[in-house]
């Protein structure tokens, strides 16, 4: 659905403004969330999570959301699901070169975050996805992430990602998670 | 072999894993020829849809003359050739420099990292990251694309590997591989406005060296140069334009609508669609290209891409008078 993100693009700058106000308040939830259990939650929040970004992104639910630095275009609509666009494929007018009916994911990004204040970002080096955490919800792993902020290691593939993408860790850390994963938000038993 | 044939003997392999000198990431050929500031040459191998050794050594003699690595390239188009780490393995036994390419196209993140230490140990220096072209343009479209890393996180997981030595698991290297660190840019196609900021950001990745796509529009590649040199990536990152010679006014035009990401103004079509012998035009735009180029400031090299034409090769170097000294450097 290019329309959505389309529109979303458009609005980048509004998107960035709620978003922002929202995360706030996610991570301020956290103690709630924890007396309640991450993995109580899990399910109930990803379900509202996909519905709503669903609508407002066309969001794929990677688990790792990193919309905030890609102009909130969601990458994973990239027909290659590049994390760090766009590729040098490109057709004349931004047109994507594996589907040429449909505007470049990436060029959309970049447009994005030129309406952005923090769009910046767009420039900070994005680590490969987990796939183990694939339809998970990352609102709650902002939380716990932002929330906590763990120091020290956690395990070592984590930690590794961790470091050797440091700027996506410093801004969007569901990127480049250390917390412990709650059992239902990971699928291969990653984090636990 | 038969049964009374004496057991190999891996000592006399000498598998030397030498430090690279001092200031270098790798030591290869290229990397000194760049970091000694002499313009330097790469040229891309056609590679043999064959299993034979002796036709990578013939697709590769007319390029070793001239350049200081020779770019085996990674099913480029999605299209099934000799793998780029057997053609690589092959040419550095034999003692060239290869540009190792790795597509994301095609293997994992557990496949790359295994195939970039498999590499090193056959005495690969110099390694090309580049995202692939969609399995849609090649010869089996109906393939699984899997595009597990891209171009930039595979950049920084190899740049992990050589520097910290350890794997994206955290696992340790033992021995490091030493890589020269190489990326693509594509500075003439959309968006021309953030492909600076792209390649800043490959730069960031942990790329040592940048090949580029064809270059035919020199005012739109000197507007890019511009602007990298104002965000100072020329003093961070080698940059190589690519080059090559077309081989007409329709082959051009084929190739623009046919191979992703290739830009060639009309004008240099009409060119070639007006000569009486198009091959020769050819060249000659490509000699004329070359020396454009190099008088743009914080160009460090040439990357000839010369597809069923590298016959072409040495005499486009040595006419476009970049050849210095080819004594080893
Ligand atoms: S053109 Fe854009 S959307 Fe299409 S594959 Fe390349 S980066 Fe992805």
């Amino acid at each position: 659905m290019e329309r959505i993100r389309t529109f979303a693009v458009r609005h980048a700058r509004a998107f960035e403004w709620v978003y922002v106000r929202f995360e706030r308040a996610l991570v301020a939830m956290d103690p709630l969330f924890r007396r309640i259990g991450y993995d109580r939650l899990e399910r109930p929040v990803a379900a509202v999570e996909k519905l709503t970004k669903g609508l407002l992104f066309d969001c794929r639910m990677c688990g790792q959301c990193v919309l905030s630095s890609t102009g909130m275009s969601c990458p994973m609509n990239c027909p290659k699901t590049l994390r760090n666009g766009p590729c040098g494929g490109v057709r004349p007018g931004g047109f994507c070169e594996v589907k040429p009916q449909m505007r470049c994911v990436w060029v959309m990004a970049w447009e994005g975050a030129a309406r952005m204040r923090g769009g910046g970002q767009i420039s900070d080096v994005q680590p490969p996805v987990n796939r183990a955490l694939e339809g998970s919800s990352s609102w709650l792993r902002v939380a716990r992430e932002k929330a906590a902020m763990p120091g020290g290691p956690t395990d070592a593939p984590r930690d590794t990602i961790a470091r050797a993408f440091p700027r996506a860790r410093a801004h969007e850390p569901a990127a480049a998670p250390l917390a412990p994963e709650p059992l239902r938000a990971s699928d291969r038993g990653v984090g636990r | 072999m038969t049964d009374d044939a004496p057991p190999p003997d891996f000592a006399r392999w000498q598998p030397s894993y030498d430090t690279p000198p001092p200031g270098h990431v790798s030591g290869s050929r290229l990397e000194r020829v760049l970091r000694q500031g002499h313009f330097a040459v790469t040229a891309e191998l056609n590679p043999p849809d064959s299993a034979d050794p002796a036709d990578v050594f013939t697709a590769a003699r007319p390029l070793a003359e001239v350049a200081d690595a020779i770019n085996a390239t990674d099913a480029s188009g999605a299209n099934c050739h000799m793998s780029s780490i057997g053609i690589s393995a092959l040419l550095t036994r034999a003692g060239y420099g290869t540009v190792y390419q790795i597509s994301c196209r095609d293997r994992n993140r557990i496949a790359i990292q295994g195939d970039v230490l498999g590499a090193a140990a056959m005495g690969v220096r110099n390694v090309l990251c580049l995202t692939g072209d969609g399995v849609g343009v090649g010869d089996q479209p109906g393939a699984r694309p899997v595009f597990d890393l891209d171009s930039i996180s595979l950049l920084r997981t190899i740049r992990t590997m050589r520097d910290d030595g350890v794997f994206l698991s955290g696992r340790r290297i033992t021995s490091p591989p030493r890589m020269f660190l190489g990326a693509a840019e594509n500075p003439c196609i959309a968006p021309l406005d953030w492909r600076p900021d792209r390649l800043a950001k490959k730069v960031e990745a942990g790329a040592d060296f940048i090949q580029t796509n064809y270059i035919f529009d020199i005012p739109v590649f000197a507007r890019f140069m511009a602007r990298v040199r104002d965000l100072g990536l020329d003093r961070r990152v080698f940059i190589l334009a690519g080059v090559g010679p077309l081989a007409s006014g329709r082959a051009a035009r084929w190739m623009r609508s046919n191979v992703p990401g290739i830009h060639i103004p009309d004008a240099v079509i009409d060119r070639l669609d007006r000569a009486a012998d198009p091959g020769e035009e050819g060249k000659r735009l490509c000699i004329e290209l070359i020396q454009q180029i190099r008088q743009i400031a914080g160009v460090s090299g040439v990357h000839v891409m010369a597809y069923r034409r590298e016959h072409l090769v040495r005499e486009i170097i040595a006419q476009s008078g970049v050849c210095r000294d080819r004594a080893r450097a």
